[in-house]
């Protein structure tokens, strides 16, 4: 393509190029207008490369001068282009949002996001696990004299479930790349701030990338060391240790020596106790079996605000059956899936916090925890 | 509810082929589950409408590769700790898949909801007929009480006779490691 610079000197050279700009369609660059067109005036046109010819033949026959002002359009798009290492990469270069990643460089991505986000993210510390790790979450909060309702998401409370980890990865760095283009995702953050932990039970999470891929829960030690572990989901002050665990350390659903017994819950329900006056949702991810779980499930008594908790849940498994037809089902815990006593959502409820759901990401079984790293993205897009 | 006998359930369930998904087959069935004695399997009856596809020629293509292998096959941890199955173990894993179900079967109660987890080995037995045999260890995920359980299963497979579990059983916790 290429731009060229005219100055029509009689009104019929005016009217020639007005004619060839519609009847070309070419691209005016000055003026914006084929009507603004005059004589002894400036022209700027832009020409697509197949049509370099037979408009210059035209000018010629027609005694119009003109001047190549660009040769090659694309050549100069090219060169002006910011290159992909630029200082304003919202994310870091190269995370690769689909494939599954150890804890460390969880913590590094932490750092990066935080850096190179700071107007928008901030890192925070939460807490140490049983093996004495640092447990942060990120806080997502556009500056503002407001104060802002709070939406807490956690991750990876149960080791084995990649999958849940990687989607907070990806929900973080949806919302930085977004937010200042996508209406929606600007107008949440006008009104709401996120808090997002991407990984809850770090010890079992690296647990299961060294030692066991199965691994479920913490790396809390029993009876001198002969037994580890406690399954955190069991482990909220919400009916403890009532129903759906096992009291014998060797069992996967392990409640602990008492609710809050372990450093992980502790450091999650003392943050949200602090703060849940302003917390509206409370969002805990899990994997596998595709559902959108509401409390409670230590009873099958409804929640005082069911009727609302449902709609919402409704709502977001059909936006989410929209994006690739993945079927989630939806209700209470206790009704469509098992019974259980001690789990973070329904603790986040009890205590107040109107909205909280479990999601349980893909898939049916068919994979189950060991969701291979292709069915990444449309998970998580699907999920978004 | 049947007085002195057990639960029936009556299903109407569609069939979808794991390899193509656009292929369905709809299919009726009844699962009697036994009151009392909860290590009888329950009594499965069914009956599918229509045909399954015909996999003479994947099936063939396999079993020749198998036959023709220098030394037994041998191989762990399908799919890998991400997720991955390279596509010589693809049909090692779809064996298996169906082996664990009859595995599942017979271990199945109205409380349980049992889904193949991972192979965590597998070795190819040498014999002297036309059977192919795979020793398989796998894990088995139980939802309710969210266990893995460890299963060793004896696996018989030939193109034109089908699969069979000739023999299985559960293993300790720790056979693992």
């Amino acid at each position: 393509d290429q731009v060229l610079h005219i100055v029509p000197e009689t009104f019929q050279q005016v009217q020639h190029l007005q004619h060839l700009c519609s009847t070309l369609l070419l691209d005016l660059w000055k003026p914006l207008l084929p009507e603004d067109i005059w004589a002894g005036e400036d022209l700027h046109i832009r020409v697509p490369a197949p049509l370099v010819q037979e408009l210059k033949d035209s000018l010629d026959q027609h005694m119009i001068s003109y001047k190549v002002l660009i040769p090659d359009v694309q050549e100069l798009v090219d060169r002006s282009t910011p290159r992909e290492r630029s200082s304003h990469r919202q994310v870091p270069e190269g995370y690769v949002y689909t494939q599954y990643h150890p804890m460390e460089k969880i913590y590094q991505w932490m750092t990066q996001i935080q850096k190179s986000n700071s107007e928008l993210v901030t890192q925070h510390y939460l807490g140490k696990t049983i093996e004495n790790r640092t447990m942060y979450y990120l806080q997502i909060s556009q500056p503002s004299d407001k104060t802002k309702k709070i939406i807490w998401m956690d991750c990876g409370i149960h080791a084995r479930e990649w999958i849940s980890p990687a989607f907070c990865q990806w929900f973080v760095k949806e919302i930085l790349q977004n937010y200042k283009t996508d209406s929606k995702i600007s107008r949440f953050l006008q009104n709401l701030d996120l808090y997002v932990l991407p990984v809850l039970n770090i010890d079992g999470y690296i647990y299961s990338w060294e030692k066991d891929r199965l691994w479920r829960k913490n790396r809390s030690p029993h009876m001198n060391g002969t037994c580890y572990g406690t399954d955190l989901n069991r482990n909220f002050n919400s009916s403890w240790g009532s129903i759906g665990v096992s009291y014998n350390c060797s069992s996967e659903i392990f409640c602990g020596s008492g609710p809050e017994s372990e450093p992980e819950t502790r450091a999650v329900a003392q943050f949200i106790e602090r703060k849940k006056s302003d917390i509206l949702c409370y969002l805990t991810i899990h994997s596998y079996g595709q559902y959108i779980l509401t409390p409670y499930g230590s009873t099958t008594k409804p929640p005082s605000n069911s009727e609302e908790l449902m709609y919402v849940a409704e709502k977001a498994a059909a936006a989410l059956m929209g994006k690739y037809g993945t079927s989630y089902e939806v209700g209470p815990t206790s009704l469509i899936l098992y019974s259980n006593s001690g789990s973070s959502r329904d603790w986040a409820h009890m205590i107040g916090i109107p909205f909280s759901y479990t999601f349980e990401l893909r898939d049916k079984g068919t994979h189950g925890f060991v969701l291979p790293p292709d069915q990444i993205q449309p998970t998580c897009e699907e999920t978004m | 509810d049947i007085d002195d006998v057990g639960h029936k359930y009556h299903l109407e369930l569609v069939l979808e082929d794991i390899l193509d998904k656009d292929s369905t087959v709809n299919c009726t069935a009844e699962v009697l589950y036994h009151l009392g004695n909860k290590n009888i399997a329950p009594d499965v009856q069914f009956t599918i409408e229509g045909e399954l596809k015909n996999t003479d020629e994947a099936d063939n293509t396999f079993y020749n590769r198998i036959k023709s292998l220098e030394k037994e096959l041998v191989a762990e941890n399908i799919p890998d700790s991400h997720g991955n199955v390279s596509p010589e173990m693809e049909p090692i894993r779809l064996l298996a898949w169906v082996a664990s179900g009859y595995v599942i079967w017979q271990n199945s109660t109205e409380n349980t909801k049992f889904q193949l987890a991972q192979i965590k080995h597998v070795k190819q037995v040498k014999r002297s007929d036309e059977y192919l045999e795979f020793d398989y260890m796998i894990l088995l995920h139980e939802m309710v009480s969210q266990e893995i359980f460890p299963w060793q299963m004896t696996v018989l497979w030939h193109p034109q006779h089908g699969v069979q579990v000739t023999q299985d059983s559960r293993q300790p916790k720790h056979a693992l490691e």
